[in-house]
C-alpha cells in the first residue's frame, strides 16, 4: 500500500485534424510504442492497460477498447476503460496511477485518445437534458456566459483572452507534437477573428484533434531503475479528482467548489503550501482562452479577481514566474480524450527535462490539471524531479 | 492487501421496460436505500463510483447526470467506468487499497428498453472487418454455443436445463423478471432464433440498476455483523477477434480465477455473469466448479439482465447470501463485451 508511483515513459502522436492515415488501432500503437521506447519496454513487460476517451459516439464504436485488446497486447491482461467528460484522460492517468499506488500492479500502460474527424464533435457536445431548451451551440455556448460572468466580476480587460490565445498559440510552435502551428499569429490577427460565441473568438477556441498520448506508470523499484539508467522519471506527488453536479443551487460556476476541493487535496499531498511559489509549470486545461485566468484563481495560483493581471504581466508565459502551457495547451491541440492526459504527460516531461525546445528551464515540480462537464469534473497531479 | 468488504447492497425490481422513470430516476431510490442500509451518513463517503453505457441511453456523457441521483454537494471524490459496475466496485476497492479511502458507494445501471439490444451492441464490434455486417449479440453467442456444442462442453439439452434450473430458481427472487419456465423438454421443441440458440438460451433485455457499499477493516466490522470481505478480486480480457479465438473456451476466467484465489477454499455458492446457457458451461468448465456447486440460486443474468449491472448483481447476490449467513465462501463473475471477452471474478468470505 502506498507505493511510490513514477511516469518513465510518454509517447504522443504529432496532433492533426485528421488521421486519415492511420487506423485506430494504429494510432493508439503510435503513441504506446513511443512510450514504450522512452520506458526501455515492450508490450511483454507490461502488467495492465488503463484507457480513457470522451464518449463512444465520437467514432461511432460501443467501448471501443474491446476490439483494441489485440492491439495494445491486452490479451490475457486487465483492461479498463474510464469515462469522466472532458477531465477523462486525467481521471484514467490517475485510474492507472492508483493500480500502482495500491501495489496491485507493477507496470501500467495508460492511453487517452480522440479521433474527432470521425464525428462533429460541436454536435455531440450539445447535450439534451431533460426539462431544458437544448442549446446546441457546443462547448464554447455552454462556456461563454460562465466566461461573460468572470470578466463582470473581475473588472478584467477585454483583451485579456487574446493574450492567453496568442502566448499559447506561440508556445505551440515550439512543440513539434501540437496541432496549430500558426506563425503567422498576432496580437491583431486573434482580436480580429470571427467572434464565435461572444466573448469567445475563433482564435481563442480550440481546435478539433485527433490524436493520442500514452504514458508507462512504474511503482518505485522501476523509477529507481530508470533514474540508474540515466533516465529520469516523474515522480507523482499526488493525484486526486472531484465531481459536482452540474446544477446546484449556490454552485458557483465561474470558480467551481469541485475545482477548489481538488487543488486543495492534491497540493496536500504533494505538500504545497504556497502552489505560486512551489509550482514551476502548470498544464492546465484551458480550451477557451479565459479559461487562463479562470483557472489560475480557482486552483489558487491568484487571489479572486486578479488571475487576469498574471496574464498581462506575463507570468503565465515561458520566461514568467508561472509558465502556463508551454506545450501550447489545448487550445493548440484538443483530441478531447486526450486533453486531459497530455496536461498530465507534459507537466511528467517537463519535471524530466524532456520537453525539448518548450522545455522550461528549472522545472522540478510541475501540476498537471484537467476539467470537463459543465465545469463539474476535475482531475489534476503533481508531479515532480524529486522522490515524494 | 487492505481487507475491504461489502457491508450494505441495494437492487431495483428488475422490469422489461421502466418506461415511466429515466435513468436518474430509476437509480436514485436504490442509492438512497444502500445508502440507509450501510449507516454511513450521505456526505461521509470517501470514494464514489458508478458504471454505465452511454450507448445504451442514446446519449453521450449520459452518466453527468446520474450525479444528481448521488446528492454530488458538497463535491466528492468520484469515478466512473464504461463498463459493468464490477468494474466500478474494482475501481474503488483499488482506491481504497492506495489508503485514500476507507469507503466507498458503487452503483450501476442500464436501461435497455429504449433501443433495440442486440443490434445496438453490434456496436462493440471492431468497426473496419464485424461491426459493418451488424452481428448482432444473439448471433455472436449463437457461434459460441455452436463451438461450445462441437467441443463437448454442452449440449442443446444441458443448455435446456440451466433456462430451466435458473428461471424456476428465480421464483424465490423478489427482483427477478422471468420467475418461470416450461420444462427443458418443451423449450427444445421451440423453434430457434439462432442455431443453436432458441429463446430460452437467451437473457431477457431488462431495466434496472444495483447499488454496493464497500468499507475497510474495522469499519466494516462496526457497520455490519457479518462483513462479505472481498478476499480476491481481478480481471482479464481475452482478444476480440472471433477468428482468432476458440469461442468454447475462456482463458481469461481461468486466469482471474486463479489471481483472485478461487482455488484456495470451497466454494458454497457460484453467480455467474452467462448471458446465454451456453456460457455457464463455458464459465464452469474455466472456473473448475464441480456439478455439485450451486450456480445462480438467483436466477443469474438468466432471470434478470440489467445491462452494465448484471455483473454486479452477481457480486450483490453472492454478499447477500454471506450476510445471511447462508453461505461462508462464493465465487461472482463479472463479464463485458461479446462472447465472454472480459471476465472479472470476486471471491467473497464471512468469518465465523
Amino acid at each position: 500500500m502506498a507505493e511510490r508511483v513514477a511516469v518513465v515513459g510518454v509517447g504522443q502522436t504529432k496532433y492533426t485534424a485528421v488521421r486519415g492515415d492511420v487506423s485506430l488501432p494504429g494510432l493508439l500503437r503510435e503513441a504506446t510504442f513511443r512510450a514504450l521506447e522512452d520506458a526501455q519496454m515492450t508490450l511483454a513487460d507490461i502488467d495492465a492497460v488503463v484507457v480513457g476517451k470522451a464518449p463512444d459516439f465520437f467514432e461511432g464504436i460501443m467501448v471501443p477498447e474491446y476490439s483494441l485488446v489485440e492491439a495494445l497486447g491486452g490479451v490475457g491482461k486487465p483492461i479498463f476503460r474510464v469515462h469522466t467528460a472532458g477531465s477523462v484522460s486525467g481521471s484514467t492517468a490517475i485510474v492507472a496511477s492508483g493500480l500502482i499506488e495500491s501495489g496491485v500492479h507493477e507496470r501500467v500502460l495508460t492511453i487517452g485518445w480522440e479521433m474527432q474527424s470521425c464525428s462533429e464533435a460541436m454536435w455531440a457536445l450539445s447535450v439534451s437534458m431533460p426539462f431544458q431548451q437544448q442549446l446546441v451551440a457546443g462547448a464554447g455556448g455552454y462556456f461563454a456566459p460562465y466566461i461573460r460572468r468572470y470578466m463582470d466580476r473581475s473588472k478584467a480587460p477585454d483583451d485579456t483572452g487574446v493574450l492567453v490565445a496568442l502566448k499559447d498559440r506561440q508556445n505551440a510552435l515550439l512543440n513539434p507534437y501540437a496541432h496549430l502551428h500558426e506563425h503567422d499569429i498576432s496580437y491583431e490577427s486573434v482580436k480580429e477573428s470571427l467572434m464565435l460565441w461572444d466573448p469567445i473568438r475563433y482564435s481563442e477556441t480550440c481546435p478539433s484533434s485527433d490524436g493520442a498520448i500514452a504514458m508507462i506508470l512504474t511503482n518505485e523499484a522501476g523509477g529507481d531503475a530508470a533514474m540508474a539508467e540515466g533516465r529520469q522519471p516523474a515522480w507523482v506527488h499526488g493525484t486526486s479528482f472531484r465531481s459536482e453536479p452540474g446544477w446546484a443551487a449556490g454552485r458557483d460556476e465561474v470558480s467551481p467548489q469541485a475545482g477548489k476541493d481538488c487543488a486543495a487535496d492534491v497540493f496536500r499531498q504533494a505538500g504545497i503550501t504556497n502552489p505560486r511559489q512551489q509550482i514551476d509549470v502548470a498544464e492546465i486545461y484551458v480550451p477557451f482562452s479565459w479559461y487562463e485566468p479562470m483557472w489560475l484563481e480557482n486552483l489558487g495560483f491568484a487571489e479572486v479577481g486578479t488571475g487576469w493581471q498574471m496574464t498581462h504581466d506575463g507570468a503565465t508565459s515561458r520566461d514568467g514566474d508561472l509558465p502556463v502551457n508551454p506545450s501550447g495547451g489545448v487550445l493548440s491541440t484538443n483530441p478531447i480524450g486526450a486533453s486531459g492526459m497530455i496536461r498530465f504527460g507534459e507537466a511528467a516531461l517537463q519535471v524530466r527535462g524532456m520537453a525539448g525546445d518548450r522545455q522550461i528551464d528549472g522545472a522540478r515540480t510541475a501540476l498537471g490539471h484537467a476539467y470537463g462537464g459543465a465545469a463539474q469534473f476535475f482531475a489534476m497531479w503533481v508531479v515532480g524531479a524529486e522522490k515524494p | 492487501m487492505r481487507d475491504v468488504a461489502i457491508i450494505a447492497t441495494a437492487q431495483s425490481k428488475h422490469v422489461r421496460a421502466a418506461t415511466r422513470t429515466n435513468e436518474v430516476e430509476m437509480v436514485q431510490p436504490i442509492i438512497q436505500e444502500v445508502i440507509d442500509r450501510s449507516g454511513i451518513a450521505r456526505h461521509d463517503f470517501d470514494f464514489t463510483c458508478s458504471g454505465s453505457s452511454d450507448y445504451l441511453a442514446g446519449q453521450p456523457f449520459s452518466f453527468v447526470m446520474t450525479l444528481d441521483a448521488v446528492g454530488a454537494w458538497p463535491p466528492i471524490s468520484e469515478s466512473h467506468v464504461e463498463m459493468d459496475g464490477a468494474w466500478a466496485l474494482y475501481e474503488a476497492w483499488v482506491k481504497i487499497q492506495t489508503g485514500h479511502a476507507d469507503t466507498a458507494l458503487v452503483y450501476s445501471y442500464g436501461k435497455s428498453s429504449p433501443g433495440d439490444l442486440p443490434r445496438v451492441l453490434s456496436r462493440m464490434m471492431d468497426p473496419y472487418y464485424e461491426a459493418p455486417l451488424w452481428p448482432t449479440s444473439v448471433d455472436v453467442a449463437a457461434l459460441q454455443a455452436r463451438a461450445a456444442i462441437e467441443a463437448g462442453v454442452t449440449s442443446e439439452q444441458a443448455m435446456a436445463d440451466i433456462a430451466y434450473r435458473s428461471r424456476t430458481s428465480a421464483a424465490n427472487n423478489p427482483f427477478a423478471q422471468l420467475t418461470s419456465s416450461a420444462d427443458p423438454s418443451a423449450l427444445l421443441g421451440e423453434e430457434y432464433i439462432a442455431d443453436p440458440l432458441r429463446k430460452h438460451d437467451c437473457a431477457p433485455i431488462t431495466d434496472g440498476g444495483v447499488a454496493i457499499v464497500l468499507a475497510a477493516g474495522d469499519t466494516a466490522r462496526a457497520l455490519h455483523s457479518r462483513p462479505a470481505w472481498i478476499r480476491g478480486i481481478d480481471h482479464r480480457a481475452d482478444g476480440h477477434h472471433l477468428n482468432m479465438r476458440d469461442l468454447s473456451v475462456a482463458p481469461s476466467v481461468s486466469i482471474a480465477a486463479e489471481k483472485a484465489g478461487v482455488a484456495n477454499g470451497p466454494i458454497e455458492v457460484a453467480e455467474l455473469h452467462a448471458n446465454f446457457t451456453h456460457q455457464e458451461a463455458i464459465l464452469r468448465a474455466a472456473l473448475g466448479l464441480g456439478d455439485d456447486i450451486e450456480v445462480n440460486p438467483s436466477g443469474g443474468p438468466l432471470a434478470a439482465n440489467p445491462m452494465m449491472a448484471a455483473g454486479l448483481l452477481r457480486i450483490v447476490e453472492v454478499a447477500n447470501r454471506i450476510h445471511a449467513g447462508d453461505v461462508s465462501r462464493g465465487v461472482a463473475h463479472a463479464t463485458g463485451g461479446h462472447a465472454l471477452q472480459h471476465n472479472l471474478i470476486a471471491v467473497l468470505e464471512g468469518e465465523g
